[in-house]
């Protein structure tokens, strides 16, 4: 409110400028409203829009046509569709648990490590991560081609005789995916696991448990919050997810995240296209929602 | 935790996990200077790609949009972003949690989301899409993440420095340039770096927001990935890695010396 007045009237600038040195509130409003202003412009209004629009119906030659709709939401559910959304959430849940499995004893390698060389081995995890993401992807095209690298290698070490095939697979997928997320899981993990006290550890062994035991009655659950921000950071950007899909998984190959992109890039049916987004948010909030007020935590996502 | 080093077991399994991590970013580095256009074996050293590569006009052009959309973004965002963190560091406002959760929205929802909200919006306001499109959408997800990112390094500021300064005479405005901004540098520096690397990286929200001619260089190369693997992208992508290599190394050197 505050702000609209200041290029209102030179007179009112004086007064303007007094109420901001004297009233702090005034000056929080202040310091908040162009990111108030631009983040309701940009994201919040455009998301209302796109919710009113998964309620249209789509024209015959593509356009959006003012007419209350519900089908867009049960046909996401119908055969084709159906089979889309179960294979995006066995992929999302998929990534989610391998990066778990592979990373954790990584996390756990870096929160035993010398004190000294644990910011650096942090980086290096982190340094491949700033080069381009579709830079990466591609990597693994060319590492998985059929008769391409690792085929190359598997053969020369007499491993298998054919190629693999790999390209072009749900599991190419799966690979390419758990190399992306691998660091939104492991340093949430690291963060946890770098809090536990030492003491714990030898508490539980004065008491007489074994060190596997320790793990899993001491270390283990300790470490949930981290495994939670971690499942939250992978699972959410691996469920919408299009572009590992499109380069390493082919035609065959589609999740939800390719669905919208086609309807609102190739097939045109933006109604469907936005009640598929619509469906994909309110899954990954709902999930979201449930584990932070399950666990509670804050700083292992902020890493 | 630590006292304890880790077991050998653990220590080769990282060991591996690091190369599965570098792999595929050193073959692509190896096979920028191959012979061989199909990236499977190694044949002979050549700098041909680099030539083929330093040729392409299209690629010069997806330069220079991604360098300005990452310029502009990340100086608007930074400076948005900062105010927007000192404020919910510093001053209770109506609405504070309202304005705290709509930050965490860009944070949260799928990019392909965001991506289709900012099309459509874009499209039923009549904005051209090009590359004030691609800049104003890549602020609108960089404010949050400078905000995060300053308000975590605004933890733990003394407020006494500022009143100090006000006891000795200076203005709020004073205060701010002379003694509070150059704390909090750091914080804003990192976030201006997080917001730059967030908008050169960025696919998904900019391929919905483009349009003709406003080609960036990720777009550029995934339609090169798309339709001929050529040992270009190879040569592409190893100057790019060496570009964010020697920054983040700088960046590093620069922190060490100072702390």
């Amino acid at each position: 409110m505050i702000s609209e007045q200041v290029g209102a009237e030179p007179k009112k600038k004086a007064s303007l400028f007094t109420v901001l040195r004297e009233n702090s509130r005034a000056q929080g409003l202040f310091l908040i409203s162009p990111t108030n202003i631009y983040l309701f412009l940009m994201v919040v209004l455009p998301l209302i829009l796109v919710t009113g629009l998964s309620f249209l119906s789509r024209g015959a030659y593509g356009q959006v046509l003012f007419r209350f709709n519900l089908t867009n939401y049960t046909r996401l559910f119908d055969a084709l569709y159906g089979k889309v959304m179960v294979f995006s959430l066995g992929i999302g849940i998929g990534t989610t648990l391998i990066c778990i499995l592979v990373g954790y004893p990584l996390a756990y390698f870096l929160a035993r490590a010398p004190a000294r060389q644990r910011s650096l081995l942090l980086f290096l995890i982190l340094l491949p991560f700033w080069t381009n993401f579709i830079i990466r992807i591609f990597a693994w095209m060319i590492i998985l081609r059929s008769g391409g690298l690792l085929d190359t290698i598997l053969q020369w070490l007499h491993i298998t005789q054919a190629p693999l095939n790999l390209l072009y697979t749900p599991t190419a997928v799966l690979i390419g995916m758990v190399y992306e997320f691998l660091p939104f899981m492991v340093l949430p993990l690291y963060t946890s696991l770098e809090k536990i006290e030492n003491s714990l550890l030898e508490a539980a062994a004065d008491l007489g448990a074994p060190p596997w035991k320790a793990f899993l009655r001491v270390t283990l659950p300790l470490s949930v919050p981290g495994m939670i921000a971690g499942t939250i950071l992978t699972f959410i950007p691996a469920m919408g997810m299009f572009v590992v899909p499109d380069i390493l998984g082919g035609a065959k190959t589609i999740l939800i995240g390719n669905v919208i992109r086609n309807q609102f890039l190739t097939a045109r049916d933006w109604p469907f296209g936005a009640a598929a987004s619509m469906v994909l948010m309110i899954m990954t909030m709902v999930l979201t929602l449930y584990y932070t007020r399950k666990a509670g935590f804050g700083e292992e996502l902020l890493v | 935790m630590s006292e304890k080093k880790p077991a050998l077991w653990l220590r080769i399994y990282s060991f591996l996990v690091y190369g599965f991590i570098y792999a595929p970013i050193l073959i692509l580095i190896v096979f920028s200077f191959n012979t061989q256009k199909l990236n499977v074996r190694w044949e002979g050293f050549t700098l041909e790609w680099y030539k083929v590569l330093f040729a392409d006009s299209q690629i010069f052009l997806a330069t220079r949009n991604t360098l300005m959309i990452a310029f502009v973004s990340t100086l608007v965002a930074t400076i948005i972003g900062t105010m927007a963190a000192l404020a919910m560091h510093r001053y209770r406002f109506p609405f504070y949690n309202v304005s705290e959760t709509v930050m965490y929205i860009p944070i949260v929802i799928p990019e392909v989301v965001m991506g289709i909200s900012l099309l459509v919006f874009f499209v039923m306001i009549n904005f051209t899409l090009g590359l004030a499109t691609i800049t104003l959408s890549h602020i609108a997800f960089n404010i949050p993440f400078v905000a995060l990112v300053v308000r975590a390094r605004l933890h733990g500021y003394d407020k006494a420095i500022d009143e100090a300064a006000m006891d000795l005479g200076a203005n709020e405005l004073t205060t701010f340039w002379r003694v509070t901004l150059p704390t909090i540098m750091p914080g804003v520096l990192s976030g201006a770096m997080l917001a730059l690397t967030l908008s050169l990286d960025d696919y998904v929200i900019t391929y919905f927001t483009a349009g003709p001619g406003s080609t960036t260089l990720p777009l550029r190369v995934f339609s090169m990935v798309k339709t001929a693997v050529t040992p270009e992208i190879n040569a592409l992508s190893t100057i790019w890695v060496l570009i964010i290599f020697v920054l983040l190394v700088i960046g590093q050197v620069a922190q060490r010396k100072k702390a």
